[in-house]
């Protein structure tokens, strides 16, 4: 259950001994746990569980698009939302898109853009939607990593998978994966989607401030961050998929059984 | 020039399947030297051409490709038909009903009305316009019954086999007639209702185990336990 931290934020985000509040250290993600295919009536899907984010993404398409006025004549047109669910914060989150849900759907498609082979598919339209169940900072980084898999899940064409991975500065000290507390008292935060084989960032926002050597240092730390996480989608996927052709086998076993 | 996975081997999106002068064909694509998977699938190559064959994909009209597909809408000149793929095709009624030797009913719901299935061929489809249907074959037309299944359009070539060898064995062996459809449709006809439940159950497990080898022996076994009696 929630351990309250005692917003004391000058003195416990990072301790003597360079140990941060919830006990990790600076370079330490959070724990992962990714699962594809978690909706039946979704074309594709993917959950994410990441600390206390918990942050699930459905994908239709590509499919007729409507309203015609949209339609894209040489490539798929991408449509992306992202809602946080009324009690996915500690105050309830009024229902109503608020402008951050807006800014966050629009870089999240825009992170996911380059990836997609849209080309393939012109004058239909794709479709993600990403619902935060529960939230504590980094929500924009986990919804491209569950949306890049829900695509990949949808059986659309990808140039490969998006990871992402947010960094930023508390006490001074350049540390990864910021949860809530961090990002509300830290001095930066800075997000960052990545397309590994590519070595192409998608995704980078900044707020707070850092020093150009700080930056390079917070940079590098966030791409190590996707490269770990890409490793985890490249399981969660696999997972997904080697199981079916498992259960395959047992009913084969089975049957032979009998 | 190396292959870096094995056939029938599960890759996903951005996985490196080979590096060199090699032909990427459908799923994959070259950056320089080194080809990726685009999909979740099953890696195969001939030769110097290398693809992925999808586990899950939406179907993409070629011309030429037989489909099944239903009745979304009536209009003055012709008929809207989902086809199970993105895009949604038009049968005009010049292309359709050559077969029927009576005068051509001047409204177009008395021939084929909203939810109707039809069978028919494409003839156009570019980039650039939605597909054109046409349903005067002798084969094509209205279907009037039958069970409809539907399957992953990319395990259709497994269904049908070399040269048909899958599909003849089970119309032989079931005495049902069989139409398949491009678009992952597929259309059962049976006069006994035991052999219908077969086969459906045997399109099933084509669908299910189309990567593996020696379907073609499972699918007889089954035949000769449930339908033979042996």
């Amino acid at each position: 259950m929630y351990k309250l931290v005692k917003p004391d934020p000058s003195k416990n985000l990072i301790n003597d001994k360079g140990l941060r509040s919830d006990g990790r250290r600076p370079d330490e993600l959070r724990s992962i746990k990714l699962q594809v295919g978690v909706l039946d009536n979704a074309d594709g899907s993917a959950y994410i569980e990441q600390g206390k984010n918990k942050i699930i993404a459905g994908v239709y398409g590509p499919r007729e698009i409507h309203p015609k006025h949209l339609i894209i004549s040489d490539r798929a047109a991408i449509r992306c939302r992202y809602r946080m669910a009324p009690f996915s914060t500690d105050e309830r989150k009024h229902p109503a898109p608020s402008r951050r849900e807006v800014e966050i759907s629009k870089v999240i498609r825009e992170a996911l853009e380059p990836s997609v082979l849209s080309e393939y598919y012109p004058r239909t339209v794709i479709d993600i939607f990403i619902e935060a169940l529960q939230c504590d900072g980094g929500t924009r980084c986990a919804s491209i990593v569950a949306a890049s898999l829900a695509l990949a899940d949808a059986g659309i064409p990808l140039k490969e998978l998006v990871s992402s991975c947010s960094v930023g500065k508390v006490k001074g000290h350049v540390i990864v994966d910021l949860y809530d507390l961090e990002d509300k008292y830290g001095e930066a935060d800075l997000p960052i989607a990545l397309m590994p084989n590519h070595n192409l960032v998608t995704l980078i926002q900044m707020d707070g401030k850092l020093s150009k050597e700080e930056f390079d240092k917070a940079f590098n730390m966030a791409l190590e961050g996707c490269r770990k996480i890409r490793n985890l989608q490249n399981d969660a996927l696999k997972r997904k998929y080697k199981l079916e052709s498992d259960t395959e086998n047992s009913k084969d076993s089975k049957e032979e059984v009998k | 020039m190396t292959i870096l996975a094995q056939k029938k081997q599960l890759v996903i999106p951005g996985e490196l399947v080979a590096k060199g002068e090699y032909d990427p064909d459908l799923n994959v694509y070259k950056d320089g030297e080194n080809i990726y998977s685009t999909m979740i699938g099953l890696f195969e190559y001939q030769g110097s051409r290398i693809s992925v064959v999808p586990l899950k994909h939406c179907y993409f009209p070629f011309v030429d490709d037989i489909i099944i597909g239903r009745i979304t809408d009536v209009g003055m000149s012709g008929w809207s038909v989902d086809i199970n793929s993105p895009y949604s095709a038009m049968l005009p009624v010049t292309e359709f009903g050559a077969r029927q030797n009576y005068p051509r009913k001047r409204e177009t719901t008395q021939s084929l009305r909203v939810g109707d299935l039809v069978k028919a061929k494409i003839i156009a489809f570019d980039r650039s316009r939605d597909p054109l249907l046409s349903a005067r074959d002798r084969e094509l037309g209205k279907i009037t019954g039958g069970r409809m299944i539907k399957i992953t359009p990319s395990k259709i070539p497994r269904l049908i086999g070399k040269e048909g060898s899958m599909i003849n064995l089970l119309k032989k062996e079931s005495a049902c007639s069989l139409s398949v459809g491009q678009n992952g449709i597929v259309l059962v006809t049976c006069n006994s209702p035991k052999n219908e439940e077969v086969v459906v159950e045997l399109i099933k497990m084509i669908e299910h185990e189309a990567h593996t080898q020696g379907l073609t022996d499972r699918v007889s076994e089954v035949i000769n336990r449930k339908l033979r009696g042996v």
